[in-house]
C-alpha cells in the first residue's frame, strides 16, 4: 500500500559534526519533552503531572512542526493539550486526588517498572541508532500541510475515517452509559 | 495309651487357656471350672503317665512336621523318669494354685485373663517337660516368658508391678539370646535338635564346642532360673499376685533352667570350664542371696531371694555332676517353697501388710491364720533343712554330692567323665552350702519369728501401733479374731503340706526315686548330714538369740524409740546390713552401667530423628509450600505487576532477537 | 535532519511512558502515561512519513487516527476509573486486585506496597 516515491539520497552534505539549526532545535525540544515527561512519571504531586503533561505535549507540537507536519500539530494541541488534558484533570478532580504531595503515588513496583524501562530503552536505542545510522529526512518541501492531508485522509483513508467517527460515536454513548447514575444508586445515596 | 495322656497333659491346659480367654466376658460363670477342671485333669493325667511309664524306662515319640532345609525340627516328646516326676510335681503345684486363686483374686475384674495365663503358662512349662526336640523346648521357654510378663504385670496400675514385670522380661531375654545360640551349636555340633541325639552325641565325645555350647546355654539357664549376674528380677517380680509367685517363682519357670541343664548334663559334664562357670555362679548366688533374704522387710522378698537360694543349690549340684540330687531338691524345694509362697499370701491377706516389722508388732495374727501358722512351719523347717522334713533329705543330697567330688569321685550316674569335675570345686559348693545352710536357718528362723511372734511394749496393747492405715483399720474393726482363712486357700495349703513332710523320705528308698532318675544313691552321707544339721540348728538357734535381744531392747527403749522392731538382723549382719538390704547394689550398677547409657542413646536417637530426620521430611513439605508462595505472587491481581512482566518479557525477546541476529 | 533523533525521541519518550505505567499507582496517573507512549508512536509515524514521503501519508493519516482513538480511549478510561472511585472509594490500581489467586479478602483491602510481582 505504501508506495515510496523518491527514496532520500545520501546528501553528503550532511554530517553528524555539522547539525543544521534545525537539528538543534529539535534537540532543545526534543530535550525538554523528555524531561517533562519524566516528571510526569515522577512527581508524587498528581496535579502537578498533569501539567507537566501539558508541557510534554505542547513540546510534542512543537517537534511536529519542525518536521514540517503542521496540520498534525494543531490537531495535537486541539485535542490532546486542549480535550484530553482537560479531561484528565476533570478525573483527577473526581477521584478525589489529594492536592500536594501524596506519598504514595508510586507503587511497589516501581523498582521493576525502572528496571524494565531501562532495558527497553537500552534495545530500542541501540536498535534504533544501529538502523538509521546513515539516515537523513528532506525537509525541504513541507510534507504535513493541511491541503496534503485532507488530500489524502478523504481520497485515500475515507473508510477508516468514517468508521472513526463510528468509533467516536460508540466511546461517546460508552462514556456516558458507564457513568451516568443510575435511579438505585441515587437512591442509596 | 501313654503316648495319648502324655499328649493330653499339655493340651489339656491350653484349651483351658483359650476357652478362658474366649469366655471370659461372655460366659463369667464359666470362668472358674474352665480354670481349675483343665489342670485338675491334666494332673491326674500326668500321675498315670508316671504310672503308665514306669521307673526305668523312657518312650520317645516323634514327627516332623516340615522339612526346614537345614537341621530338622521335630515335634518330639521325650518321657523319661525326670520328665513324668516334674510333670506331677508342676500339674499338683499349679491346681493348688488355680484353686487358691479362685479364693485370693475373687474380686479382681481381670480374673479371667489371669486364670487363662496360668493356664497357658502351666502347658508352655509342660511342653519344657516333656519335649524331646530343643526347638520345641525354645518355644514352651519362650511362652514362659511371655505368661510371666503379663502374669507379673497383672495389677498393671501400679507401677511397680508394670516395671517390675518388664525388668522380669528383658532380664530373662537378655539371657535368652545367647541361650539360643548354644542351642544352635550344640544342635550343629551334635547334627540334630532332638535332645537324645544331643546327649549320645555328648556321651560318645563327639560334641567339639561342648565348652562353648555350655557356656552360651549358661547364660539362658541364669536368666530364667534367677542366678547371679541375672538374678535382679526376681525379687522386683513379687509386685505380682501372691499365687503367680508361688506357680513361677517356686515351681515351675524357675526350674526350668534347672531342668535344662540336668536334661544337658551330659554336654556340661564333657567340659570342666562350664561346670566351674556353673559351680562358681552357684556358690556366689546361694551365699548373697542367703544374706539378702536375712535383711529383708518384706515378707515376699525374703521368700524370693530364698528361691534364688535354693536354685543355687541345685545349680551346684549339677555342677557337682549329680543331677538326681538337683532333680531331688527341684521337686521338694517345688512343693515347700509352693506351700510356702500360698501361705504367706494368706497371712499377708490377713494382716493387710507385707511388711515383716509391721507384722512384729501385730498380735493375734496366728490365731487368725492357724492353718497357715502351722503349715508355713513346716515349710519353713523343710526350707531350713531340717530333719525328718523333704528339704533335710534334698538339701544332704547334693552336700553328699559336693562331697563325692571334693574327694575326686563326682557322683555323676554314668552320663558323663567324673574326671572332669575338679576336686576344689567340690569343696567350694561343700563349704557354700553349708555356710548357705546356716544363713538359711538364720533368716527361716527370723522370718517365722517375726511374722507370729510379736513383741510389743505394755502401752502398746492399749493402743496398736500399725504401719498402714489399713493394718490399723483391720486391727481395731470388728474383723474376727478367729481364723479367717478361706477354704479354698487353705485346702491347697495342706495338700503340699504332704509332700513338704513325707517327700524326703522317698529319697531313700532306692526303688522309689533313685529308679525313676538316674539310679545315684540319694541317701546323705553319715559325714555329711551331721554337720549340716548342726550348721542349721546353729543357724536357727543364733537367730533366736538375737531375736531375743532385740525384743529386750524394743521392750526397753521404750520412750525413745517408738518406731523400733525386734528384728534379729542389725544383730547378725552387722555392717552388711544396709548392702544386704538393697542386694548389694547390683540393680544400682545395671541402672549405671547399661540403663542409663542405653536410655541416653535413646534420647539421642530420638533427637536425632526428631531433629535432623524430621526436618527433610518437613523441608520436603515445606518446599512446596515455599514454592507455591512463590508462584502465588505472580497471580496477586496487581495488574502493573502483570504489565511489568509482559513488558520485561517482550524486552528479552527482543533483546534476544536482535543479538542473534 | 538526522532520522536518528526523531527516531530515539520517540524511543526514550516511550520507554519514559511504559515506567509510568508501570510504576504509578493512581489510575488517572496511568492513563496519562499511556498518552506519553502513544504521543511517542505518533512521533515516529510523523518522522517516518515525512522521510518516506509516500504518496498515501500514511504516517500522518495514521497519526491523525491514532490521537482520536487515544482521545476515545481516554474518555472511556476515566468513565471507568470514575465507576472504580465509586464503586471501591479509591482510584488505586493496587487496591482492586480482584483478579488475584488466593483469599478474596486481601484483594481489596489490605494491599499495600509488599503485593509486587517478584
Amino acid at each position: 500500500m505504501t508506495k515510496l516515491a523518491t527514496a532520500p539520497a545520501l546528501d553528503s552534505t550532511h554530517g553528524f559534526l555539522s547539525p543544521s539549526g534545525v537539528e538543534i532545535v529539535f534537540v532543545l525540544v526534543g530535550l525538554a519533552v523528555l524531561g517533562a515527561a519524566l516528571l510526569t512519571v515522577t512527581t508524587k504531586q498528581l496535579v502537578h503531572a498533569a501539567l507537566w503533561l501539558v508541557v510534554a505535549l505542547g513540546g510534542l507540537a512543537i517537534e511536529y512542526l519542525l518536521l514540517t507536519a503542521e496540520f498534525v500539530a494543531w490537531v495535537q494541541v486541539l485535542i490532546y493539550v486542549g480535550a484530553v488534558v482537560v479531561l484528565v484533570l476533570f478525573g483527577l478532580m473526581l477521584t478525589r486526588a489529594p492536592i500536594g504531595v501524596s506519598p504514595d503515588a508510586d507503587s511497589g513496583n516501581r523498582w521493576v517498572a525502572l528496571g524494565v524501562a531501562v532495558a527497553a530503552a537500552a534495545t530500542l536505542v541501540t536498535l534504533v541508532v544501529d538502523a538509521f545510522r546513515s539516515t537523513w529526512i528532506d525537509l525541504g518541501t513541507v510534507a504535513g500541510s493541511t491541503t496534503a492531508n485532507g488530500v489524502t485522509l478523504f481520497r485515500y483513508w475515507v473508510l477508516p475515517f468514517e468508521a472513526l467517527s463510528v468509533l467516536l460515536l460508540a466511546a461517546l454513548v460508552g462514556a456516558i452509559v458507564l457513568s451516568r447514575r443510575t435511579a438505585r444508586d441515587e437512591k442509596e445515596r | 495309651m501313654t503316648l495319648t495322656l502324655a499328649i493330653l497333659v499339655p493340651l489339656l491346659p491350653f484349651l483351658g487357656a483359650l476357652a478362658g480367654l474366649a469366655a471370659g466376658r461372655r460366659a463369667p460363670g464359666l470362668v472358674r471350672p474352665l480354670a481349675v477342671l483343665p489342670t485338675l485333669a491334666a494332673a491326674v493325667l500326668a500321675v498315670l503317665v508316671m504310672v503308665g511309664l514306669g521307673p526305668g524306662h523312657h518312650l520317645d515319640a516323634a514327627t516332623q512336621l516340615t522339612p526346614t532345609g537345614g537341621l530338622p525340627i521335630t515335634l518330639s516328646f521325650h518321657l523319661d523318669g525326670i520328665a513324668v516326676l516334674l510333670a506331677v510335681l508342676v500339674t499338683v503345684v499349679a491346681t493348688c494354685v488355680q484353686v487358691y486363686s479362685t479364693s485370693y483374686l475373687r474380686e479382681d475384674p481381670r480374673y479371667p485373663s489371669y486364670a487363662a495365663l496360668v493356664s497357658l503358662f502351666t502347658a508352655a512349662m509342660l511342653l519344657v517337660v516333656y519335649s524331646g526336640d530343643l526347638i520345641v523346648l525354645l518355644v514352651g521357654w519362650e511362652v514362659m516368658g511371655v505368661c510371666s510378663y503379663f502374669l507379673v504385670g497383672h495389677h498393671w496400675e501400679r507401677p511397680d508391678a508394670r516395671s517390675a514385670s518388664i525388668k522380669a522380661f528383658l532380664v530373662t531375654k537378655l539371657g535368652d539370646v545367647p541361650f539360643l545360640f548354644g542351642i544352635f551349636v550344640l544342635a550343629s555340633d551334635a547334627g540334630t535338635f532332638r535332645i537324645d541325639g544331643v546327649v549320645a552325641a555328648a556321651q560318645t565325645g563327639q560334641l567339639p564346642h561342648a565348652t562353648l555350647a555350655a557356656i552360651l546355654l549358661l547364660c539362658g539357664v541364669a536368666g530364667k532360673s534367677a542366678q547371679f549376674p541375672l538374678h535382679t528380677w526376681l525379687p522386683d517380680a513379687m509386685a505380682g499376685p501372691t499365687p503367680v509367685s508361688a506357680l513361677i517363682h517356686a515351681a515351675t519357670m524357675v526350674a526350668a533352667g534347672v531342668y535344662l541343664v540336668a536334661r544337658l548334663e551330659p554336654v556340661f559334664l564333657r567340659s570342666t570350664a562350664a561346670l566351674v562357670v556353673l559351680g562358681i555362679m552357684a556358690v556366689i548366688t546361694m551365699i548373697g542371696s542367703a544374706l539378702c533374704a536375712l535383711a529383708q522387710d518384706d515378707l515376699k522378698r525374703v521368700l524370693a531371694y530364698s528361691t534364688v537360694g535354693q536354685l543355687g543349690y541345685m545349680a551346684g549340684a549339677l555342677a557337682v555332676g549329680d543331677r538326681d540330687a538337683a532333680l531331688f531338691h527341684l521337686i521338694t524345694h517345688g512343693a515347700f517353697k509352693a506351700l510356702l509362697f500360698l501361705c504367706a499370701g494368706v497371712v499377708i491377706h490377713a494382716a493387710h501388710t507385707n511388711s515383716l516389722t509391721a507384722m512384729s508388732r501385730m498380735d493375734g495374727l496366728r490365731r487368725r491364720v492357724p492353718d497357715a501358722y502351722a503349715t508355713m512351719g513346716l515349710g519353713l523347717a523343710a526350707l531350713a533343712g531340717l530333719p525328718p522334713f523333704s528339704g533335710f533329705f534334698s538339701k544332704d543330697a547334693i552336700l553328699t554330692a559336693a562331697e563325692h567330688a571334693a574327694n575326686g569321685e563326682a557322683l555323676t550316674g554314668g552320663l558323663g567323665p567324673a574326671g572332669n569335675v575338679p576336686c576344689w570345686l567340690g569343696w567350694t559348693v561343700l563349704i557354700g552350702g553349708l555356710l548357705t545352710a546356716l544363713l538359711t536357718a538364720a533368716y527361716a528362723t527370723r522370718l517365722w519369728l517375726l511374722a507370729f511372734f510379736p513383741v510389743r511394749r505394755p502401752e502398746q496393747a492399749a493402743a496398736p501401733v500399725a504401719p498402714t492405715a489399713a493394718a490399723a483399720a483391720a486391727l481395731v474393726s470388728d474383723e474376727p479374731a478367729g481364723p479367717v482363712e478361706p477354704p479354698a486357700m487353705r485346702a491347697p495349703l495342706w495338700l503340699l503340706a504332704v509332700p513338704t513332710l513325707a517327700l524326703g523320705l522317698v529319697g531313700l528308698w532306692p526303688k522309689a526315686l533313685p529308679a525313676w532318675l538316674d539310679g545315684v544313691s540319694l541317701t546323705p552321707s553319715p559325714v555329711t548330714w551331721p554337720i549340716a544339721t548342726a550348721v542349721a540348728l546353729l543357724g536357727a538357734g543364733l537367730a533366736w538369740l538375737a531375736w531375743r535381744r532385740a525384743a529386750a531392747r524394743v521392750l526397753a527403749e521404750a520412750e525413745t524409740d517408738v518406731g523400733a522392731a525386734a528384728d534379729p538382723a542389725p544383730l547378725l549382719l552387722g555392717p552388711l546390713l544396709a548392702p544386704a538390704r538393697v542386694g548389694f547394689g547390683v540393680d544400682v550398677f545395671y541402672d549405671r552401667v547399661f540403663v542409663r547409657p542405653f536410655l541416653a542413646a535413646a534420647r539421642l536417637v530420638s533427637f536425632l530423628d526428631r531433629e535432623v530426620v524430621e526436618t527433610y521430611v518437613k523441608g520436603a513439605a515445606g518446599t512446596p509450600g515455599l514454592l507455591g508462595r512463590a508462584v502465588r505472587r505472580a497471580q496477586n491481581g496487581n495488574t502493573q505487576g502483570y504489565l511489568s512482566a509482559l513488558a520485561a518479557g517482550v524486552v528479552l525477546l527482543a533483546v534476544i532477537v536482535a543479538v542473534a541476529q | 535532519m538526522h532520522l536518528v533523533y526523531p527516531a530515539v525521541l520517540a524511543a526514550l519518550l516511550f520507554c519514559v511512558g511504559l515506567y509510568g505505567v508501570l510504576a504509578r499507582r493512581n489510575a488517572v496517573l496511568m492513563l496519562m502515561s499511556v498518552e506519553l507512549m502513544l504521543n511517542a508512536v505518533n512521533l515516529n509515524l510523523v518522522a517516518f512519513d515525512v522521510w518516506l514521503r509516500d504518496i498515501l501519508h500514511a504516517g500522518q493519516a495514521l497519526t491523525l487516527f491514532t490521537i482520536t482513538v487515544a482521545a476515545a480511549e481516554i474518555g472511556l478510561g476515566l468513565a471507568i476509573v470514575l465507576l472504580i472511585f465509586r464503586n471501591r472509594g479509591t482510584a488505586d490500581i493496587d487496591r482492586v486486585g480482584r483478579l488475584a489467586d488466593g483469599d478474596e479478602t486481601t484483594g481489596d483491602i489490605e494491599k499495600e506496597s509488599g503485593a509486587t510481582v517478584g
